[in-house]
């Protein structure tokens, strides 16, 4: 079948021939043989690493000589989760919350457009639409979480607004309310693209069915439209819950002397306190708290949306 | 659907556009502010920042470094994105699931524990935080979108096509060559667009891969956090943006049908 050019042409030919002749006839082995550089990669450079890192969490540093200590302990999860110093416990509790407010409220954003692009826009009005929310989505991270300390800043556009309107100053900036704001903006196209994906699935004889059998238009949104876009809802909220719980940048650059992150103890603890244990203890609270939400996500149908 | 329902979405897609590029246009007018204090409404019309910024050492080799890890972690994404998903794309077996995740992987966790996975990576290895400990650690949360992109493409492509040219006498190579280059090509080129874009913009990983280089996005961080050169940051802000959106704008064109996000 694939090559047989052994008896005529030159030897080199035939050399690449009979070899990719042999690879054709072996596709595992060939999988196998592309597969190596870049699992190589990633098990050396990142994983092996990462698991070190986590691993770590189960030591602790001696605070005279800042050395990491042989020993296997649970210590530092003892003080992320003690209920004498809620530090850790509260400033976790508030990354959830402030996560799961952007959620909802990137949900409640996303649907209008997202319905409006796959149902009602003409395909030109639509791609225009996708353009417009793709561009901020991929434009700088830190560019336009600094546009709303611009924006929030306390002469800034948004005072100067309610100001021409009669209304007393927002003074929000460097607040958690600010950083709910702000999470919200920059992640809200995560939550777009897939209810968006969602809602064009939705097969228009559905909605006909409903409303032949009766149901007024709220109806048929509740019982017909809401769950079949709930998948898409649901992949859209991995991105916006996780990537908010693992934030360092917002915080910093929005956030008061109390909006505090997860992300903002563990630089602290690698960088100031140098205590990479328990910045690694620390980290497993995030990845956890993904992890069951991803397993959850699962059960939902959100990987079948993506 | 009912005349309200439509007027209602209507109004909500257009309070999501409006909210979703607001702040960009802010950024571009104040980047042409004359005055050096950043209050609203701007006092005049300047060009004069952006020459400031361009002038400044600090900001012109924070741009080249990031311009040279971005291309760096880029040629690398292709090669093992790329590998990555020739590999596995005819197979579905329950390795690719488990592949797939652990390639999304780097850049799915936090990036602060990625950071401090590659940095814990460097100092095992005693590799000194320079440029390549920048590209190596881009290359390794980028490859996922070249993967992504070339994968959706071979999965169209029939493989028929290939069975045909080998049947017609063609081996391995020119078959790669002929027929499955021309028809991933543009995939390629627009999975390393946006990973060049990704790059670009890092900053939590560059971070901690970095040591005493300060990217582009580092510096402008740094100013921002100690409130140093804002004109200067404005004027940088609004071509950054315009960096980003080329590349992701091409690539966009290039997979309208497989694009990363997109839906078409």
């Amino acid at each position: 079948m694939a090559v047989d050019v052994g008896r005529a042409g030159s030897s080199i030919r035939g050399a690449r021939g009979r070899v990719s002749g042999f690879l054709w006839r072996r596709p595992r082995l060939r999988a196998i043989g592309l597969l190596i550089p870049p699992l190589g990669w990633i098990g050396l450079v990142y994983l092996a690493a990462l698991v070190a890192l986590l691993l770590s969490g189960f030591h602790t540093v001696d605070s005279f000589t800042g050395k990491i200590q042989g020993n296997w302990t649970l210590d530092n999860f003892r003080q992320i989760f003690s209920l004498d110093d809620t530090t850790y416990l509260r400033i976790a509790w508030q990354t959830i919350w402030i996560a799961a407010a952007v959620t909802v409220t990137d949900a409640i954003l996303a649907f209008p457009i997202a319905f409006y692009m796959a149902r009602v826009a003409s395909s030109r009005v639509r791609a225009l639409l996708f353009v417009l929310v793709l561009l901020p989505l991929w434009s700088s991270y830190i560019v336009r979480v600094y546009a709303w300390r611009v924006i929030l800043k306390e002469d800034g556009i948004l005072n100067w607004t309610l100001g021409k309107l009669g209304l007393p100053p927002a003074d929000i900036g460097f607040t958690n309310t600010a950083m709910w704001l702000v999470f919200s903006y920059v992640w809200l196209p995560f939550m777009i693209l897939p209810v968006y994906a969602a809602l064009e699935r939705v097969p228009e004889s559905y909605i006909e069915a409903s409303r032949d059998l009766g149901a007024r238009g709220f109806r048929t949104f509740r019982t017909v439209i809401l769950p079949l876009a709930l998948p898409g809802l649901v992949a859209g909220s991995i991105f916006t819950f996780s990537l908010t719980l693992g934030d360092y940048l917002t915080p910093v650059l929005i956030g008061g002397p109390g909006s505090q992150f997860i992300g903002n103890v563990i630089f602290a603890n690698v960088g100031v306190a140098n205590n990479v244990p328990f910045a690694a203890a620390y980290a497993m609270v995030p990845i956890v708290v993904v992890g069951v939400y991803l397993i959850i996500a699962k059960r939902l149908g959100a990987f079948d949306a993506l | 659907m009912a005349r309200g329902t439509r007027i209602g979405l209507l109004v909500g897609t257009g309070i999501v556009v409006l909210f979703l590029w607001i702040p960009l246009v802010i950024i571009g007018v104040y980047a042409f502010n004359e005055s050096n204090i950043q209050s609203w409404p701007i006092s005049g019309f300047s060009t004069k920042w952006f020459g400031e910024a361009w002038d400044n050492p600090e900001v012109r080799d924070g741009f080249w470094l990031s311009v040279k890890a971005a291309l760096g972690a880029t040629g690398i994404a292709i090669v093992l994105g790329g590998l990555l998903s020739f590999a596995l794309y005819r197979f579905d077996f329950f390795g690719r699931n488990v592949i797939s995740f652990l390639v999304v992987l780097p850049i799915a966790l936090p990036g602060i524990v990625t950071g401090m996975a590659l940095n814990r990576f460097f100092s095992a290895v005693s590799l000194d935080l320079s440029l390549w400990t920048i590209m190596i650690g881009h290359a390794t949360f980028c490859m996922v979108l070249v993967f992504n992109n070339v994968i959706a493409r071979l999965r169209r492509t029939s493989p028929s096509l290939i069975e045909a040219s080998m049947d017609l006498g063609a081996d391995g190579w020119q078959t790669f060559r002929y027929v499955t280059w021309p028809s991933v090509a543009t995939a390629i080129v627009a999975g390393a667009l946006l990973a060049f874009a990704l790059s670009f913009d890092e900053v939590i990983v560059t971070y901690f891969t970095a040591g005493a280089n300060n990217t582009l996005p580092l510096v402008i961080f740094g100013y921002i956090r100690e409130g140093l050169r804002l004109p200067a940051v404005n004027a940088i802000a609004l071509v950054v943006i315009a960096l980003t959106i080329i590349p992701v704008t091409i690539s966009q064109r290039l997979t309208r049908d497989t694009g990363v996000l997109s839906r078409e």
